[in-house]
């Protein structure tokens, strides 16, 4: 069969979500955002909330993402995202609200607010991009950088006892009787990306429950902050990453 | 039962991370020897019969530049 | 009308929320000012006008709380001293850049540092030059009585709307502690979401049937800064053509002015009452907007005058804006207390006399 009789409309089994705008993402090649972006646009899409949902972006290489997803943005101050969200949700509790956060605006300069925000128990989705660097400032140690990994800031490796231990934020955030889903996913292979995805719905589905606040992390690449292409990197990834950050639901009520 | 696929690959979209290639089960994939405008080496069905529609290419896809198209033979 | 009610200067700022139709307040405690937030909690207002009320889990967390209550086109507000609008200062040029309303008090006590929790008005500079980084200015109200404190919620409210910026109330540790009668006002209801789409398209409502909302104060294209730069600074230009706000006190005849704000205004107009006894013509000039400053009142006022002296609970703040609006026309003095003391009139009228004498 010819590819051309294939590729015809009623054929289509996969294609963009209407969500997500014809803006060229910005970010590098092969990174873990531009996937977690089409995942919320797919999910806000399917539940048909595009205009009940409003999204955080914080400060950080995910500062555009009002640029990409279809929906209302506030962007926030770094680390701030959360106490926006609290209060966007609490003065409009018909809203489906999300934060977009990184490991350096979350787990970092954010550590406050996003503790305070989950045992607070907003009814909020948090999605957490852990890459372990920051990136958009080029590649320096962030909070959950590995021991011994190599960034700007950390040329021969992050030592604990100069740089302190990577932060294993999300199993802090599991602890706080206000979190109702904390899941850490990925989004390096095709069944790992759609188990990220529905980890994605839950959360928004839980947002409307009054269950409290869900937390997605998602372990991520930074081919240009690690200094590694992008496949080789999701390679990386899954041999460094996952032994210290392990895969899978922290609780789930 | 069996499926054929195809792809679309918005060439001028695609940065040729190839982590399509990397997750497409039957070698279907390949980055192209040539460059789009901005310089990437674009995903392209280099063997197009292999292609069984899976999806994989498109579900990794970061820049969401592959479309996908299924028929059952 | 409502009744007259005996209450203390927070607390008027609390009922003045509630009454004024405010959606949301975020705080964290901090004397001399935790009677705002005391005060909500007990009257509950989510359970009548549907107000939200939150306590943050720092002066950082609540500004941006505000923030993010503000882009959705609600009437959010916070209240703190002085160490805690250090804090809120990122917040505040954030929601400057961004050109979102709110009000934000800050009543002052004595600084720097964690200073003392005995009045002050020490935070002018912060608060009226701008406070965070970058090029901006916000409204600054200064209310000099119990009634202000509860008038200018709503007053604050209403010029951060118009303005789209946040707008400051700067008070005082005496005005936020002392006890007065309040006329209390009919009670303004909350918008509601249609009416908030129709006063704020901008905001974040939820995309349907337009464009999507982005509320955000970055752009990376400096030609896209500028316009943003220029946008604020026409504002400011507007505000001071259309609201200055200014009292007069005894100016008509005077020959010699003091000029002060808050509760130094009500002390100063003791001095004028003092000195005109002695039969030195004295009056009083009390700036009720910090910014948009009253310079051309000032600049009326010069020719008619010997000297001019600002008397202020810092170490001279607002009296280079005095300096400013007199451009060396005739003297300007200066008389203040800091780190938390507050002259007597007497005292004040003292530093006049050694000045013009």
């Amino acid at each position: 069969m010819d590819v051309k009789d294939i590729i015809k409309p009623e054929n289509m089994v996969y294609g963009k979500t209407k969500l997500l705008t014809d803006n060229i993402l910005h970010y590098c090649p092969g990174c873990s955002h531009g996937v977690v972006h089409k995942l919320i646009a797919e999910v806000i899409d399917e539940m048909g909330i595009q205009d009940k949902t409003i999204g955080i972006s914080p400060v950080g290489c995910a500062v555009f993402a009002y640029n990409y997803i279809d929906i209302d943005w506030e962007e926030a101050a770094h680390g701030r995202a959360p106490a926006l969200a609290t209060a966007t949700k609490r003065l409009n509790p018909d809203k489906y609200v999300f934060t977009y956060q990184g490991d350096g605006d979350l787990a970092s300069i954010g550590t406050a607010e996003i503790m305070h925000a989950c045992n607070r128990g907003e009814n909020i989705v948090v999605i957490f991009i852990n890459n372990a660097i920051y990136g958009m400032t080029g590649g320096q140690m962030a909070p959950t950088t590995l021991l011994g990994m190599k960034t700007a800031t950390t040329p021969y490796g992050r030592r604990a006892d100069l740089n302190g231990y990577p932060l294993k934020i999300t199993e802090l955030i599991a602890q706080l009787e206000g979190t109702c889903y904390v899941t850490r996913q990925s989004v390096e292979t095709a069944p790992a990306v759609r188990k990220a995805k529905k980890a994605i719905r839950k959360a928004f589905e839980n947002s409307m429950m009054k269950k409290g606040t869900s937390f997605v992390e998602i372990v991520s690449t930074c081919n240009s902050g690690w200094k590694i292409p992008p496949v080789k990197a999701n390679k990386w990834m899954e041999e460094n990453m996952f032994p210290f950050y392990p895969l899978g639901d922290m609780k789930d009520r | 039962m069996a499926f054929k696929g195809a792809i679309v690959v918005d060439n001028e979209k695609c940065k040729g991370c190839g982590v399509c290639v990397a997750n497409c089960p039957t070698g279907t994939l390949a980055l192209a020897k040539h460059v789009n405008s901005r310089g990437y080496n674009y995903a392209y069905m280099a063997e197009p019969d292999k292609c069984i529609g899976c999806t994989n290419c498109a579900t990794v896809c970061p820049d969401d530049v592959i479309t996908v198209y299924k028929v059952k033979i | 009308m409502g009744d007259k009610v005996l209450m203390k200067g927070n607390e008027a700022l609390a009922y003045g929320a509630i009454d004024c139709g405010a959606d949301g307040y975020f705080g964290y405690p901090i004397t001399p000012q935790s009677e705002v937030m005391e005060t909500l909690m007990k009257e509950m207002p989510w359970e009548t006008t549907g107000m939200v009320v939150l306590q943050a889990e720092s002066e950082t967390a609540s500004i941006n709380m505000v923030y993010g209550g503000a882009c959705t086109g609600k009437k959010c507000m916070t209240s703190t001293s002085s160490p805690g609008i250090s804090l809120m200062c990122e917040g505040l040029s954030y929601l400057a850049g961004a050109e979102l309303p709110c009000v934000v008090v800050d009543v002052v006590r004595g600084g720097p540092g964690l200073g003392t929790i005995q009045p002050g008005q020490g935070d002018y500079f912060q608060m009226v030059k701008g406070g965070g980084h970058g090029d901006y200015h916000t409204v600054v109200l200064s209310p000099a009585s119990v009634q202000d404190m509860y008038d200018f919620v709503g007053l604050g409210f209403k010029l951060a709307f118009k303005y789209l910026t946040p707008c400051i109330i700067l008070g005082d540790g005496v005005i936020g502690q002392m006890m007065e009668k309040v006329q209390l006002r009919d009670k303004t209801p909350r918008w509601t979401e249609e009416e908030i789409k129709k006063i704020s398209p901008w905001a974040c409502t939820g995309k349907k049937g337009r464009k999507r909302n982005v509320i955000t104060s970055l752009a990376l294209d400096p030609s896209v800064m500028e316009e943003t730069n220029l946008r604020l600074q026409a504002r400011y230009r507007k505000m001071e053509k259309e609201d200055v706000m200014f009292e007069n006190y005894k100016t008509e005849d005077a020959d010699y002015l003091f000029v002060a704000y808050g509760c130094m205004s009500r002390i100063g107009e003791t001095a004028v009452d003092m000195a005109r006894e002695k039969g030195i013509k004295v009056g009083l000039l009390r700036p009720i907007t910090l910014f948009p400053f009253p310079t051309a009142e000032i600049d009326r006022l010069v020719p008619q005058l010997k000297s001019i002296m600002s008397i202020e609970l810092s170490s001279g703040q607002m009296v280079e804006d005095v300096r400013l609006a007199v451009n060396g026309r005739v003297p300007v003095g200066f008389y203040g207390r800091m780190g938390g003391s507050v002259p007597s009139p007497e005292e004040i009228l003292n530093a006049l006399m050694n000045f013009i004498k």
